[in-house]
């Protein structure tokens, strides 16, 4: 059995040893290198199938000024600080990193590389030549939240979360608080699969959450398993980070999107005229990095309009979906009221506010 | 009470569910090593019949067919295996490790313009009213067809290895290749069967992941359905009903642990997730604690390859 185990450790470095070969054919005053790595299979139709999306519109849009090459399914751990020095040793110059988990990584990798540029999703921590980016999911979240207190019948709403980390608990967070626009004793129930992707371990989430009397879905994983759970169950959804309509036709009502597109184009635009500069890009709605798809027609003509409305509020900055007064489950105040919330603590969110039925892993 | 017996009920139902992947992939590599095959390829056995069973469904509209096309798949993929280690005499261990990473490739090239695509379940066997028997219907009539086939293949692996004449022979092989073969066994043609057997299993597993469990293609779909299967095996002893046990005991701890957090019962889900795995290394502590025993439940003969004239 131990002769197993190391084998698979070596077996599973292998693609990694084979893909930093591959983009070793460097040049010199060629194109802009341009390396993205990773956490899930780009197949994964998620998360990492909409950074590719992006990877792809910024060769569309620069053509042969740039060469883009990807790793994808890097675990979260010392093969990705593998993986990241793979790249900069293979000549690109400017790299991203999409996954929270890299960014003990990047850090490390970047002080070997002074002269290479990266970029880390979600993350928080930046250098010299670290920026950072990501999408304010959490406003796409809050929306579904008013939309899940309008369609829920049983005021019991579910969440499927990757990790307990601030970006899921930011999204609970304002699901939660949407909904109590509508419903305020909403009760919110969270699940953690404890990965991004595992189509048969979020579907069985899913499971779990309308076992358990949750009545409209929402999910924090990449794999559109759990929206075609609950449209086989009759249970409303909402589709992350790509649009998962076409799995849950009848009860996906919509998918919070991210579109990485934009972000990507500006960067390696910054990096191919030398005046890249690390800085801490959160673009949401108003940017259209988070969108959501057109409503469901299942979505009556009136909520659509709330809807319509809640979204150019945020978009213009009149709602903010952490206003004071917001208090977490102890009853203590979080967000006095009159103020809203800043982006550092949003950052390092680690509370549930009150109506989140779940306590947080320790 | 009402709600604890119903999440009593939901629970049993859904680990059947997850166990049954693992079932057909831990069976068939389990009559491979009964065979003395150590095929360490059953995560890339799996995701080529996850793909090809999709591919034949969402193209033809006939799940049972994908099921066809995926234990076919999955045989292929043995094949090339069996090609290697068992007539060309490689290293088993490296061969099946080769295997898995070229099975996640081969799958990912050919699903790529099957990923998206949203692929109708198949109608359950037993009646509407069988199901809603309150309790025993959900436990019992309440599950598609595959879980009943899992069953049935355990049931009928175990009769095969115990109570049959093949089985002795296959099971002598394992042991013993030099005996079997002086006794005029055909060793090769054994170990082939068993490899075939093995990948048609693994196939099935698959295509149960994409054409039923979450019926849709996605990249590495199997999530590393393919390794807990592999020590399964292990952890059954070699036995193929504690296979089946020992595949609940995974399917189930996972969704007891989402289905205790989805009742709101504080408990770290960082804990609950590596329960299966703390199990496994318990059992393996449990049986290996006497060095005779897990001797005797070994295949003496695992992955040693095979010279007819040696």
């Amino acid at each position: 059995m131990i002769d197993r185990r190391t084998l698979v450790g070596g077996g599973l470095a292998a693609p990694f040893l084979l893909g930093g070969l591959k983009g070793a054919r460097a040049q010199d005053g060629g194109p802009l290198k341009i390396a993205f790595m990773y956490v899930g299979p780009i197949g994964d139709l998620g998360w990492s199938y909409q950074h590719d999306q992006g990877r792809l519109a910024v060769e569309e849009h620069f053509g042969d000024k740039v060469q883009t090459s990807y790793v994808e399914s890097v675990p979260e751990g010392a093969d990705a600080e593998r993986v990241l020095r793979q790249m900069a040793q293979a000549g690109n110059k400017l790299i991203f990193a999409t996954s929270f988990g890299f960014m003990q990584a990047v850090i490390n990798v970047a002080k070997q590389f002074p002269d290479t540029v990266f970029e880390h999703c979600t993350g928080f921590q930046t250098a010299p030549n670290v920026g950072i980016y990501n999408g304010r999911f959490y406003e796409g979240r809050y929306v579904s939240g008013h939309l899940a207190g309008r369609m829920s019948q049983k005021k019991t709403i579910g969440y499927i979360g990757s990790f307990p980390i601030p970006e899921n608990i930011m999204g609970i967070n304002a699901y939660t608080l949407g909904a109590q626009r509508v419903i305020p004793d909403v009760t919110t129930k969270v699940v953690w699969v404890n990965s991004w992707y595992d189509p048969g371990k979020e579907a069985e989430a899913a499971n779990a959450l309308m076992d358990q009397g949750c009545d409209f879905i929402v999910q924090h994983t990449d794999s559109p398993a759990p929206v075609q759970a609950a449209e086989k169950r009759g249970v409303w959804c909402v589709g992350q980070a790509s649009d998962m309509g076409r799995f849950g036709p009848e009860r996906c009502l919509t998918s919070v999107v991210d579109d990485w597109a934009s972000h990507y184009i500006k960067s390696t635009q910054h990096v191919l005229d030398g005046t890249w500069q690390s800085e801490d890009y959160w673009g949401g709605l108003a940017e259209e990095s988070v969108v959501l798809t057109p409503w469901n027609d299942a979505v009556p003509a009136d909520v659509q309009a709330e809807l319509d409305q809640l979204v150019s509020e945020i978009k213009n900055k009149t709602t903010h979906p952490f206003q004071g007064e917001v208090k977490n489950q102890a009853g203590e105040v979080v967000v006095p009221a009159g103020t809203v919330i800043s982006d550092a603590d949003l950052l390092k969110m680690m509370y549930f506010v009150q109506g989140v039925d779940s306590t947080l892993p320790g | 009470m009402g709600d604890e017996l119903s999440t009593a009920i939901a629970v049993i139902a859904a680990t059947l569910r997850a166990g049954t992947p693992l079932v057909f992939a831990a069976i068939g590599e389990l009559v491979a090593e009964r065979a003395g095959v150590l095929n360490l390829g059953i995560e890339g056995m799996m995701l080529v019949g996850a793909v090809v069973g999709f591919m034949v469904a969402a193209s033809t509209g006939l799940t049972p067919l994908g099921f066809v096309a995926a234990a076919l798949a999955g045989m292929g993929a043995a094949a090339i295996y069996g090609a290697l280690a068992l007539n060309l005499m490689t290293n088993q261990v490296a061969t099946g490790l080769a295997l898995a990473i070229f099975g996640a490739g081969l799958a990912a090239f050919l699903g790529q313009s099957w990923v998206g695509i949203p692929l109708p379940g198949m109608a359950l066997p037993f009646p509407e009213t069988l199901r809603s028997i309150p309790v025993a219907g959900p436990i019992l009539f309440g599950h598609d067809w595959l879980v009943y086939l899992s069953l049935l293949t355990v049931a009928g692996v175990a009769f095969f290895l115990h109570r049959t004449r093949g089985g002795l022979i296959l099971r002598a092989v394992g042991e013993n290749q030099e005996s079997a073969h002086a006794l005029g066994y055909p060793v090769l043609r054994i170990r082939w069967l068993a490899t075939l057997f093995g990948g048609a299993m693994a196939g099935i597993g698959g295509g149960y992941l994409s054409l039923i469990y979450t019926p849709q293609w996605a990249e590495n779909m199997t999530a590393g359905r393919g390794w807990i299967a592999l020590a399964l095996v292990v952890f059954a002893t070699w036995r193929p009903w504690r296979v089946l046990l020992g595949a609940y005991v995974f399917g189930g701890v996972t969704i007891l642990g989402l289905q205790i957090q989805a009742a709101g019962i504080a408990i770290n889900s960082n804990l609950v997730a590596m329960t299966p795995y703390l199990a496994t290394i318990i059992v393996l502590v449990l049986i290996s604690r006497d060095a005779t025993r897990i001797r005797l439940h070994t295949p003496a003969s695992l992955a040693r390859p095979f010279h007819p004239e040696a």
